[in-house]
């Protein structure tokens, strides 16, 4: 095995992870209350689905990024180059609500940035998958 | 032939229908200037009184995703879905179904390919909301025809910015030699300087305030030669992580030519600087 393809094609599938996720309430809701129930029933169920028939067989992830989606760790996941789009979708999903009510509107967002600081001014991990 | 009645650009701040709509005592400062500046960028092109609109975004990872993620897609289907569920969720914008226009996106279509943009095209496309925000902000009633364009802006790697300019010229030349008696608008959004999911993100203003100050002085003046000498890929990362959704704005340019705006907006907010500039091209009665 090639380590940098096998990389390359995992920071896809944890973006893969991050999509399929975040536009289902029913599979956003489980990530959110038993996050290591749901990366599993993922990885064996809908991370290798095509379509409703094929599945792909190539596609896995690895152990960090299992962990990372497991911690709902997004500064791991933005150090991985897990798309930032995807990353904060999932998260505000997840915690928004929560903070706006414990903290106030946008705090959510501005802790989110605010344990991303030491990446200011340098130049972020890429998001190319 | 078709008459480009008018060109609008702006930032699309999805925020915009929950922010203006929320009770009074719980807006932000800044929603009832918010709300009439964007009702004067509304104005705009109510009184180009278009018949079609040409709609120019990008899909974020809504429909289209990282196994097949076009560089740039248009959609030739009879209608539009419009809101996906975690748009609904985050912004609160609700669903809408939008009438296509068919034959103004075959037309398009064709004309892109014979213009060597060998487009990618899509026959269900549900829209979201780079679409669904400016007709929330310059077409409430959402009663006219649309020919949806995507490009992508955020999912690497990129064409560059001249690619972009061209693509915007391609589209004018094309909406030019419709042969319909139809007004039609060209309207698009992007980004100025933003960041998401990002150190720089939501902060007090947008995260590049001296990109911001050029991009809409770049904007206002036509200026596409100095978009292209200073504006690279590289350029518009250091502004924020999202910054590449000005590139949809420089498509807008590229429909308008390289002309001085007749309208020019803007909005300082929390997290971005809000722009809306509106072309009306010689020869169009507005």
């Amino acid at each position: 095995m090639v380590p940098e393809r096998g990389v390359s094609m995992s920071k896809y599938y944890v973006n893969k992870f991050l999509y399929t996720v975040d536009s289902d309430p029913e599979l956003l809701k489980q990530y959110g209350e038993n996050p290591r129930a749901l990366v599993a029933r993922w990885e064996q169920s809908i991370g290798p689905r095509l379509n409703d028939y094929e599945i792909t067989t190539v596609t896995s992830l690895s152990d960090s990024e299992r962990e990372a989606l497991v911690a709902h760790d997004y500064v791991a996941l933005f150090e991985m180059g897990a798309h930032f789009f995807l990353s904060l979708s999932i998260f505000i999903g997840l915690y928004e609500d929560e903070w706006t009510h414990k903290y106030g509107p946008l705090s959510f967002q501005r802790e989110f940035a605010a344990r991303l600081q030491s990446w200011k001014g340098r130049e972020y991990p890429s998001v190319e998958a | 032939m078709a008459k480009l009645a008018a060109v609008l650009a702006s930032t699309h701040h999805p925020f915009y229908l929950k922010a203006t709509t929320a009770p009074v005592g719980e807006q932000i400062p800044q929603a009832a200037e918010w709300k009439r500046k964007v009702e004067a960028y509304r104005q705009t092109l109510t009184r180009a009184n278009p018949d079609i609109l040409v709609m120019v975004g990008s899909d974020h990872f809504h429909q289209l995703f990282l196994d097949n993620y076009p560089t740039f897609l248009i959609g030739r289907a009879p209608r539009y879905d419009a809101t996906f569920y975690n748009e609904e969720r985050e912004f609160g914008i609700p669903k809408y179904v939008l009438e296509g226009h068919e034959d103004l996106s075959g037309f398009m279509h064709r004309g892109l390919i014979d213009r060597n943009f060998d487009f990618a095209f899509s026959n269900e496309l549900k829209i979201d909301h780079s679409i669904i925000c400016p007709i929330i902000t310059t077409r409430p009633q959402a009663d006219l025809p649309i020919v949806p364009i995507y490009a992508n802006i955020f999912a690497p790697p990129l064409p560059s910015p001249k690619r972009y300019w061209e693509l915007g010229r391609a589209i004018r030349e094309i909406i030019d030699a419709y042969p319909s008696d139809r007004r039609i608008a060209a309207i698009g959004t992007g980004h100025l300087s933003l960041e998401l999911g990002g150190p720089r993100q939501f902060g007090e203003h947008g995260p590049d305030p001296e990109f911001d100050r050029r991009a809409v002085q770049w904007l206002a003046a036509g200026d596409i030669e100095s978009i292209l000498d200073q504006v690279t890929l590289e350029s518009l990362a250091r502004a924020g992580n999202a910054t590449h959704g000005f590139l949809a704005l420089i498509v807008m340019l590229g429909v308008a030519g390289a002309e001085r705006a007749d309208y020019v907006d803007t909005l300082d907010l929390y997290h971005t600087m809000e722009a809306y500039f509106t072309w009306y091209p010689k020869g169009a009665s507005a």
